[in-house]
């Protein structure tokens, strides 16, 4: 091998030294949680419509009860071993985005309810709404302009 | 019984495959791009919004139902959903009450348990 | 006491390690290196209610079993030098409140141990001291915690990154006693290559043990064959791999002497570590658990033991700074 001197070569050695992740084995353990992630959503759905619910409130039940579940799996300390397993297949799904707001709440408890839990429980899923509800008042902002 | 006589078991299907998909997605940005999970959420959910804004998600949503809804690009498209909805009814109001209205749900739903769990659960070493 | 070369300091007195301790967490118990540990603890918390405190208590009970077995009163020991990875070093000093030894603060990452035991030994040769105390500690919860993500988060760690060692490692330097010597410390500069990926520490720490160790062949005169063995702090499976192939492309093959606590520390293929240990518990709980008793046994009679840190914070890491490694290096002989 060549001595390495400028920051460029190394930077490229090093990306040939460094492993990639096992991306297939990844990619396919996400797609069958997250798709039977969704599944459980979809069966809920048919029993909330099922049960007399209309649509917009049959998903809403679909959305609070997966964020229930992935909590309760968040607190039992389990969901994180199910998202080392499935990456995206948890994170992506509205299970992901309770996780990160219950992961960081548990953690921080330490330094106390107020600033510790809620202070910090949005730490990670706080870009979300941000981004999420910003980008929502535009596309509200220019349709009100359209029609 | 009669409940599941009712599913549309092909439609339970395309959710799977579509809801697998999409999270799919999601590992290639992981494992190719080092975002961080925060950024991966930040990406799905707005473009969510996108697509909801320009009407086309919900297409996705009759075709796959909550394997469109469930991920959080369909918390986006709620999100657009809303908006547009509550600008139709209330003008330019809507914009900023509408998207929050439609999500506050699953908002309220992840804060409130959040709390809770903080309440009972104490934080533990991933065993690997 | 003269300094040699660019960066090296000779000791004409060497300094003596009198006695070291080491404690470890519950996945470091489950190891190949742990019968060589004073302490395998069972849980993370150790019976406190945070991290932090745990953390504080692991390097408290660290400096008392290395003050007991050395038999050295601590109204004797003139000096501490302790420090870990939590901000402003808050593990050590609330540890350490009680101890009522003068206490120096020191910062230098994962490389904070081989750096207290290089001022230690300079403050003993010079006379200032006739003992003092080196320690350093690490919990992968509390760094996971400030570094990186909440425990509970269901994320995924990619194959580079490294699993902080949790535990504490101590040490007594004296100049009078049975022991290795201190013969040569090499403090090392601030290198970077421009490496920006928090979960790829062996490989931006590597180049600065590489600038390290090769001053320190320059500035002494010796080769590598002098010694019995080279062991780095916490380089992992992939910076110890890119150091010995750098090593071997400067003309100095080190391959049958090396190797690296963030290797020997854990078992890569039962234990899921990824790339291997880091964190400065690491080369702290190895050198004092198991190179200690090799060097007291003569079984390893000239030992360079190299700690590398990765000199970042959370917020450096957000704001894209790439990261700046050190390595000190100090030479321990029988």
């Amino acid at each position: 091998m060549k001595p390495i001197e400028t920051k460029q070569e190394y930077s490229d050695y090093v990306d040939k030294k460094s492993p990639d992740s096992p991306i297939l084995k990844n990619c396919f353990n996400a797609f069958w949680v997250g798709g039977l992630i969704c599944t459980i959503g979809q069966l809920i759905l048919e029993f909330c419509k099922y049960k007399g619910f209309d649509s917009q409130a049959s998903s809403t039940i679909v959305s609070i009860t997966l964020i229930g579940i992935s909590a309760f799996l968040t607190s039992l300390n389990i969901f994180n071993k199910i998202g080392k397993f499935a990456g995206a297949g948890s994170l992506v799904p509205i299970t992901g985005f309770a996780n990160s707001i219950v992961s960081p709440a548990i953690e921080y408890k330490s330094e106390g309810y107020v600033m510790g839990v809620g202070g910090k429980m949005f730490t990670v899923a706080g870009p979300v709404l941000v981004f999420g509800i910003s980008a929502s008042v535009i596309v509200g902002i220019i349709a009100s302009f359209i029609i | 019984m009669e409940f599941f006589q009712n599913i549309d078991w092909m439609l339970v299907l395309r959710c799977f495959i579509v809801g697998g998909f999409i999270c799919v997605i999601g590992q290639i940005l992981i494992d190719k791009t080092k975002l961080t999970p925060a950024k991966i959420l930040v990406v799905f959910v707005t473009t969510g919004v996108i697509l909801g804004g320009l009407g086309l998600y919900k297409y996705l949503i009759d075709f796959a139902g909550s394997g469109a809804t469930v991920p959080l690009t369909g918390f986006g498209a709620n999100l657009a959903k809303g908006a547009i909805e509550e600008v139709q009814k209330s003008g330019l109001l809507g914009a900023f009450v509408g998207g929050v209205k439609s999500a506050s749900g699953g908002i309220a739903a992840a804060i409130f348990f959040g709390y809770i769990a903080s309440l009972i659960a104490k934080p533990k070493i991933k065993k690997q | 006491m003269k300094k040699v070369g660019k960066q090296t300091i000779s000791f004409d007195a060497p300094p003596i390690i009198l006695e070291t301790a080491s404690i470890v967490g519950p996945k470091e118990s489950e190891g190949p290196m742990a019968k060589y540990f004073d302490q395998c603890l069972t849980d993370e918390f150790w019976g406190e209610k945070t991290w932090e405190k745990a953390e504080s208590k692991i390097i408290k009970e660290t400096v008392n079993t290395v003050i007991s077995k050395s038999g050295i009163p601590s109204k004797d020991i003139d000096f501490c030098f302790a420090g870990d990875l939590l901000n402003q070093c808050i593990s050590s000093s609330f540890g350490l409140r009680a101890l009522n030894i003068p206490f120096f603060g020191v910062f230098g990452a994962c490389s904070t141990f081989v750096e207290s035991m290089c001022l230690g030994s300079v403050f003993i040769e010079s006379g200032a001291a006739k003992y003092v105390l080196c320690a350093t500690s690490s919990h992968f919860c509390s760094a996971e915690k400030q570094f990186r993500f909440p425990l509970e988060l269901g994320n995924q760690r990619p194959p580079t990154s490294q699993w902080t060692v949790t535990g504490s490692g101590a040490s007594i330097l004296g100049h009078v006693g049975e022991g290795p010597y201190i013969t040569h410390i090499t403090p090392g500069k601030i290198v970077d290559m421009g490496i920006k990926d928090a979960n790829n520490m062996g490989a931006a720490m590597a180049p600065a043990a590489l600038d390290t160790i090769i001053q320190h062949f320059e500035d002494t005169g010796r080769k590598p064959s002098y010694y019995d063995a080279i062991i780095s702090g916490d380089l992992g499976h992939i910076g110890k791999d890119i150091l010995n192939e750098m090593m071997q492309s400067k003309g100095y093959n080190i391959k049958s002497l090396y190797n690296d606590c963030g290797v020997l520390m854990f078992d890569k293929n039962k234990q899921d570590t990824h790339s291997g240990g880091s964190g400065c518990a690491c080369i702290g709980t190895i050198f004092s658990g198991y190179f200690f008793k090799e060097l007291k046994e003569k079984r390893i009679r000239r030992l360079l033991l190299v700690a590398t840190g990765a000199l970042m914070n959370s917020t450096s890491t957000q704001q894209g700074e790439s990261i700046p490694g050190i390595a000190h290096a100090i030479s321990i002989e029988i």
